[in-house]
């Protein structure tokens, strides 16, 4: 046994099996509503790796990453309702309804593009202003979504746009429960599946590019730009690659969210979810894709959680709720992000170079 | 009634607030070289003590005239208490972290705040409460009223203060140096530590004042006031250049002329295919704007005048 689990492509095996019977695991343990969940944490987790390439990788504070992930979300729900047909009735009488294999890869562009137009201008700042423009820009997205119902009704307005169609692939409605060699899968093991293989996607993506010149060049950026640039890197190319690169991954997770959850309206994509997908990579070690997987099911599974648990143990110890779950769930947060940047900086699981540049000035010295 | 003169009002008013808060931005950024991207909370929270202590001290028939400048005392010292505290937390154990450290804390802190408020204060919005009959004075065509009045004196006054403060003092001065070259000032004999302290809780009761003057402008407060309020304050301090004491005040008034102004015409501006509600969105542009084309600000060269 201790040499089998030596083995990488055992284990590698081994958890293939896993994930391939997690969503019968997590049906018989927990019942249905928990893959439902587990669904969503697959989508919180290619966020956050799209967002590791820009904040892990490159070293660009990003709080404005929701808007990629909105960016996809519309693009789908624009293109896969009846809604545009509001807006251009004589165009598109009862929307475009395009099929999901073509409007992923766009929406994924889409947000790319979305990227590389936040990434352009704001090139030659530090950090810190960087992180204040991208909170702007994600808030300007949010703004225009709100907005954007009058006089030509794109968005619909805080009211969102529903009745998406569900996600079909190959002409399988995703939608529905289907009966493979006598398996019966219901619509949440099936998304579970698609999610599955794209977060796979994302991972092979990211972990090649960590490897690559790219790569490298991204965390040469990071460690120390003016030496990057002496060393013949194309620091702005590679940082509008950057962005683009983890829009994109946005962009895809976004459209997919839009598929499964048949709605998507504004208030989906507020600051706190940026801070969320961010404390993600924070929390789990930046530039590292195991640690931020691990980050991503931990503030994944942590509200559900929560919201099992809080609320049953307060009313048994006070005998009514003092704090709502969600309220704990963000102060929870602030203060993992404060804790884990004061004591542990690289987080849970970092990455062994990031944790060398995130040691202090001194103890670098000493090195 | 004169639209244009109206939103210059309305602008000048806006823009004394943003210019309080941009000051504290400003103040930090200039010794540390950080945002404090906490600063916005702080500003919500002396609105909310401010208003609660307002409150309570009516309930207990203090008069107003009275009972405001003592709501006004007890927001700032809490306000102070709060800046140092940020400061001791957030900021000093990472002064040599790489930069995305203190600022991921700081968010943390945002977070924080944030939701005790809304855990103390709850969800709803606060009142401000009246306390003298707020009169409107009609001017050239243009409407303003006592409270409004009051808001912009206020702030000339406060900071006229704080130019004083800097530029005349013992602990301006050490501010002045330890802004300059903090090892230097430290070899001069200034504890640096107690001047970045001093510094915080500086900006801390300008953003308590300020946060009772927006809660006052707009009769009501809220725990997520701050956030919204924050980010354009610091675009201000970033239009003005950021580090830059008059350029704070410089952004602070020019933001809320351009917000007002272009509020108030962006339905003529683009045939009325975008309204008013878009009044949030010229400060990000302004930013990535001033970002762009001028990322020092309109004052950013005199770095021998930063505090």
């Amino acid at each position: 046994m201790q040499n089998a689990l030596k083995n990488p492509r055992l284990l590698l095996w081994l958890m293939f099996a896993a994930l391939v019977l997690l969503p019968f695991i997590t049906d018989a343990l927990l019942g249905r509503g928990w893959v439902r969940i587990v669904d969503f944490a697959m989508l919180y987790i290619m966020l956050a790796l799209g967002l590791n390439i820009v904040v892990g990788y490159a070293g660009l504070l990003d709080l404005g990453y929701i808007a990629f992930f909105a960016v996809g979300a519309y693009c789908y729900a624009l293109t896969g309702s009846p809604h545009l047909a509001l807006a251009f009735p004589t165009l598109f009488p009862d929307g475009i309804h395009l099929s999901f294999l073509i409007v992923l890869p766009l929406a994924a562009l889409l947000a790319g593009g979305f990227g590389v137009l936040l990434g352009a201008p704001t090139l030659r700042l530090r950090g810190d202003y960087l992180a204040i423009v991208t909170l702007g820009f994600g808030e300007i997205i949010r703004i225009f979504l709100n907005n954007l119902n009058a006089p030509l009704n794109l968005t619909n307005g805080p009211q969102g746009i529903s009745r998406i169609d569900p996600i079909s692939v190959a002409g399988v409605s995703l939608n529905s429960t289907q009966n493979i060699l006598g398996i019966t899968l219901p619509s949440v093991h099936l998304y579970f599946y698609l999610f599955l293989a794209c977060t796979a996607l994302v991972v092979l993506i990211s972990h090649r590019l960590e490897r690559s010149r790219i790569g490298r060049a991204w965390m040469a950026i990071r460690e120390d730009e003016i030496a990057a640039t002496a060393m013949g890197i194309n620091t702005r190319n590679l940082k509008l690659l950057a962005f683009a690169m983890g829009a994109m991954f946005g962009g895809m997770s976004g459209a997919l969210f839009a598929g499964f959850q048949g709605f998507v309206s504004p208030e989906s994509f507020s600051l706190m979810e940026s801070v969320m997908v961010l404390c993600m990579v924070v929390l789990g070690g930046m530039g590292n894709i195991t640690g931020v997987i691990l980050g991503g099911i931990v503030l994944a599974l942590l509200p559900e959680i929560l919201r099992h648990s809080v609320v049953p143990i307060q009313q048994s110890l006070f005998g009514k709720t003092l704090i709502d779950p969600e309220s704990l769930r963000m102060l929870l947060f602030g203060f993992a992000l404060i804790v884990v940047m004061l004591y542990r900086p690289a987080g849970l699981w970092p990455s062994r170079l990031r944790r060398r540049e995130l040691q202090t000035d001194e103890a670098a010295e000493t090195i | 009634m004169n639209i244009f003169l109206q939103q210059i009002v309305n602008g000048l008013v806006q823009g004394s607030v943003y210019a309080l808060v941009a000051l504290g931005y400003t103040m930090v950024y200039g010794i540390l070289g950080l945002i404090n991207f906490a600063h916005g909370e702080v500003v919500m929270v002396g609105a909310m003590l401010s208003l609660s202590s307002l409150g309570l001290l009516l309930g207990w028939d203090v008069s107003p005239l009275l009972a405001l400048p003592l709501s006004v005392i007890i927001a700032m010292v809490g306000c102070m208490a709060l800046g140092y505290g940020i400061e001791r937390v957030a900021y000093r154990p990472l002064r040599h972290a790489p930069r995305l450290a203190p600022l991921i804390t700081a968010i943390g802190i945002s977070i924080l705040l944030q939701n005790l408020a809304m855990m103390i204060w709850g969800r709803g919005y606060h009142p401000f409460p009246v306390l003298f009959a707020n009169t409107t004075h009609s001017f050239a065509g243009a409407i303003i009223s006592d409270v409004q009045i009051a808001i912009v004196v206020l702030a000339v006054l406060i900071m006229a203060g704080l130019m004083t403060v800097v530029h005349h003092t013992r602990l301006g001065r050490s501010m002045r140096a330890v802004a300059e070259n903090q090892h230097a000032a430290q070899l001069m004999g200034v504890d640096i530590n107690r001047v970045i302290s001093l510094t915080f809780m500086l900006g801390s009761a300008l953003a308590a004042i300020a946060g009772l003057m927006v809660s006052a402008n707009y009769g009501l407060a809220h725990y997520y006031m701050g956030f919204l309020l924050g980010l354009k304050a610091f675009t201000a301090a970033v239009l003005g250049g950021i580090g830059n004491l008059r350029g704070a005040m410089l952004g602070g008034l020019l933001l809320g002329l351009i917000e007002s102004l272009g509020a108030g015409y962006i339905g003529d501006l683009t045939g009325g295919f975008l309204g008013s509600n878009y009044q949030d969105v010229f400060a990000f542009f302004v930013l990535i704007a001033v970002l762009v084309f001028r990322p020092s600000g309109l004052l950013g060269e005199r770095i021998a005048e930063r505090a």
